[in-house]
């Protein structure tokens, strides 16, 4: 059954939130990463197969207004736990992806009573310096697919279908659009996505699934250890021929192992 | 007008082949191109050129802040204006300036333009520029949406050290201090002038207007390009109903080339102009504008990154399309008066910093065109503001000036401790 997904909007104390929302069966919140999402997202419209999901959208990203008031690492973290609740939520399952894979890990970690599900895709929140994940924020457009993508090719076709990259017009919008998404990802993101999460990692209490592409260039797999160490009893699962959007290169066997959860 | 003589410093050796075996000259330029030896002479050689500007007549010499870059081996301009600021008198020496949200604290700003002001008499002009992308936001780590706010923060903590006269406490975001109490504090009250480059964000307008602070268009474009940035201000000046226009509370920086004819200027300059458009800017425009940079609201009004080569690149414009555009403005001495004029009019602009040395070019033709646009160009442009001869609200004021080196000879120096023991 295809489902369709909404975008509405909740109120929390600084921003009025877009969210995208669909399906039924548990509650699951998905954080999104640095590039956003969109409604007819692939990987969320099949996750919404299995459960009710929501996935609010970061102030700035789509067409939400930006907020001034979230700065850093807490004031995402507890925003995000704004959210839930202004959505009426308790103990949904918690699964964030990339920098949403970061502030889910905070808000488990801030608050370790009140998630006991959380699944990790190749979440960001580390830094090892024999592997310094490549800067995000000075890549090219053109660029980004293979850092992005298993299959580099499908990758870019995926990422640019539709867009009229010769179009000024087009142009303004996507800088407009890139500059309020990035910019707000820079602010936990820029110049190194590491904001002190591995030392806050021991207090999560949840069950913890990790999700990892054998092929990501962004944040490579290597990662995935740092989390499966801090994060105790986590179970990581890796997928062969995936990049880092793996939501989308294997969607079928992320939402497998998100199944986990239970 | 005032005229300020503008040096970049430019590193001279980078190689032909640059532009093909390198993707950046800012931000991750390879290190082994600089050579800390040959360096030594460079650095002498500009700081006499900027000297030698001082003595042929310029009203002030100029210096700026770049990091990791090819084109600027200044990262500190505050030792540049402290070694001018010993062998110059009465000069103005312009820091445009010193990025006030890269310095921790702030106040450290406060201090040393304070020093510089003191130890040349009142001569400092200050620059508080937010810094490029690739200075702040790439070297120095800057978050990019947080970059403005700490800006402001930074300026507004630096003004308050300079003109409040007892300790008090400064509770910034990004500032936590207890004890603020700079101690020297400048000659010039309230404050040095201040300069804010600016790139077209209504926001950096409202802030000079605001604060009566000059803004400056920093561009390597020419001023043909800025025609529709510097409109923006001063509509924007006419918009907040300030009550008047001064060409001073503008500045723009222009490369210049002077030599005795037109055909002389290309068969002098071009190749040292190619080598600075070609090789210095050749910056990847990865690094050109981190988002989050540039407010949302600049980006809308279409304002392109000052960094976005023209379509095309630099490589296709041959001396003619830079000259003829404006890029550059080069030629005979009534040429070169001609188009500043122009530029002084259209504009409106009465502070110009004129980037004399350009690229690779040797201290001596450096030398020739410096002399002769002070001698032959400088006096014509003076008065092309007739009505604002004295504003002077955008530029230094100097005391009485001490020659430095003013110690008695030995022999004097012994005849009065003798008299005193």
């Amino acid at each position: 059954m295809q489902m369709t997904l909404e975008l509405k909007t909740v109120k929390t104390h600084y921003a009025p939130v877009r969210y995208i929302e669909g399906g039924s069966g548990q509650p699951l919140v998905f954080l999104h990463g640095a590039g956003g999402a969109q409604a007819n997202d692939p990987f969320l419209t099949r996750l919404a197969e299995k459960y009710h999901v929501y996935a609010p959208l970061l102030p700035g990203y789509g067409d939400s207004e930006e907020c001034g008031e979230i700065r850093d690492m807490l004031d995402f973290t507890l925003h995000s736990w704004d959210v839930v609740e202004a959505l009426g939520l308790k103990n949904p399952i918690l699964v964030g992806h990339s920098m949403g894979g970061m502030i889910a890990a905070e808000m488990a970690a801030i608050a370790p009573h009140d998630v006991t599900r959380l699944g990790l895709i190749c979440p960001a929140g580390l830094w090892l310096d024999d592997h310094p994940i490549p800067d995000l924020f000075a890549t090219m457009p053109f660029e980004m697919p293979k850092l992005l993508f298993h299959d580099v090719e499908a990758g870019t076709q995926l990422l640019t279908a539709g867009l009229t990259l010769s179009d000024p017009k087009f142009l303004q919008t996507y800088l407009v659009n890139n500059a309020r998404q990035l910019g707000m990802a820079g602010k936990i993101l820029f110049p190194i996505p590491e904001r002190g999460l591995s030392q806050r990692l021991y207090r999560i209490k949840a069950k913890t699934v990790i999700v990892w592409g054998d092929s990501d260039r962004l944040i490579p797999p290597v990662y995935a250890h740092g989390f499966k160490k801090g994060i105790a009893g986590s179970e990581l699962v890796s997928i062969p021929e995936a990049g880092h959007m793996v939501t989308l290169e294997k969607t079928d066997q992320v939402i497998q192992a998100l199944g986990r959860l239970g | 007008m005032k005229f300020t003589w503008f040096n970049l410093m430019p590193w001279p050796y980078l190689p032909d082949d640059f532009r093909e075996k390198n993707r950046s000259v800012w931000v991750d330029i390879d290190q082994k191109l600089f050579d800390p030896v040959k360096s030594h002479e460079v650095y002498n050689t500009y700081l006499d050129l900027l000297e030698y500007a001082a003595d042929v007549g310029f009203d002030a010499i100029g210096c700026n802040e770049h990091h990791q870059n090819g084109y600027g081996i200044m990262p500190s301009p505050n030792i540049i204006a402290a070694a001018l600021s010993r062998r110059t008198k009465d000069v103005g020496l312009v820091v445009l300036g010193n990025s006030i949200a890269l310095y921790n604290p702030p106040v450290r700003v406060a201090e040393e333009f304070a020093m510089l002001d003191c130890i040349s008499g009142g001569r400092l002009i200050a620059g508080f520029p937010v810094g490029t992308s690739m200075d702040t936001n790439f070297c120095y780590g800057q978050i990019p949406a947080l970059t403005r706010e700490k800006y402001q923060e930074a300026h507004d903590l630096i003004i308050k050290a300079w003109t409040t006269r007892e300790p008090f406490a400064f509770n910034g975001r990004y500032n936590k201090l207890r004890h603020v109490n700079i101690w020297p504090r400048p000659i010039q009250q309230p404050h040095p002038p201040i300069h804010i480059p600016g790139g077209g964000s209504v926001e950096t307008y409202d802030f000079c207007i605001d604060n009566t602070y000059s803004y400056s268009y920093l561009s390597f474009s020419g001023y043909i390009r800025a025609k529709a940035l510097m409109d923006g201000y001063w509509k924007r000046v006419a918009e907040r109903g300030t009550p008047d226009a001064s060409p001073y509370r503008a500045g723009f920086a222009q490369t210049i080339c002077v030599a005795d004819t037109d055909a002389e200027a290309e068969k002098l300059y071009k190749e040292h102009v190619d080598y600075f458009y070609n090789r210095c800017l050749h910056v990847y425009p990865g690094f050109a504008d981190a988002p989050g940079y540039r407010t949302i609201k600049t980006i809308q009004t279409g304002a392109l990154s000052q960094y976005a080569p023209p379509v095309g690149g630099y490589s296709t414009l041959t001396w003619k399309d830079l000259t003829e555009q404006g890029h550059v403005i080069a030629g005979s001495p009534e040429t070169v008066r001609q188009r500043l004029e122009e530029l002084a009019k259209t504009l409106n602009v009465g502070n110009l910093f004129c980037l004399m040395h350009v690229g690779n070019m040797p201290k001596e033709k450096c030398m020739y065109s410096t002399k002769l646009f002070a001698e032959k160009v400088m006096p014509k442009l003076r008065n092309v503001f007739p009505d604002y001869a004295n504003d002077d609200r955008f530029w230094c004021h100097p005391i009485s000036q001490v020659k430095a080196g003013n110690l008695p000879t030995e022999k004097k120096a012994l005849e009065i401790v003798g008299a005193a023991r």
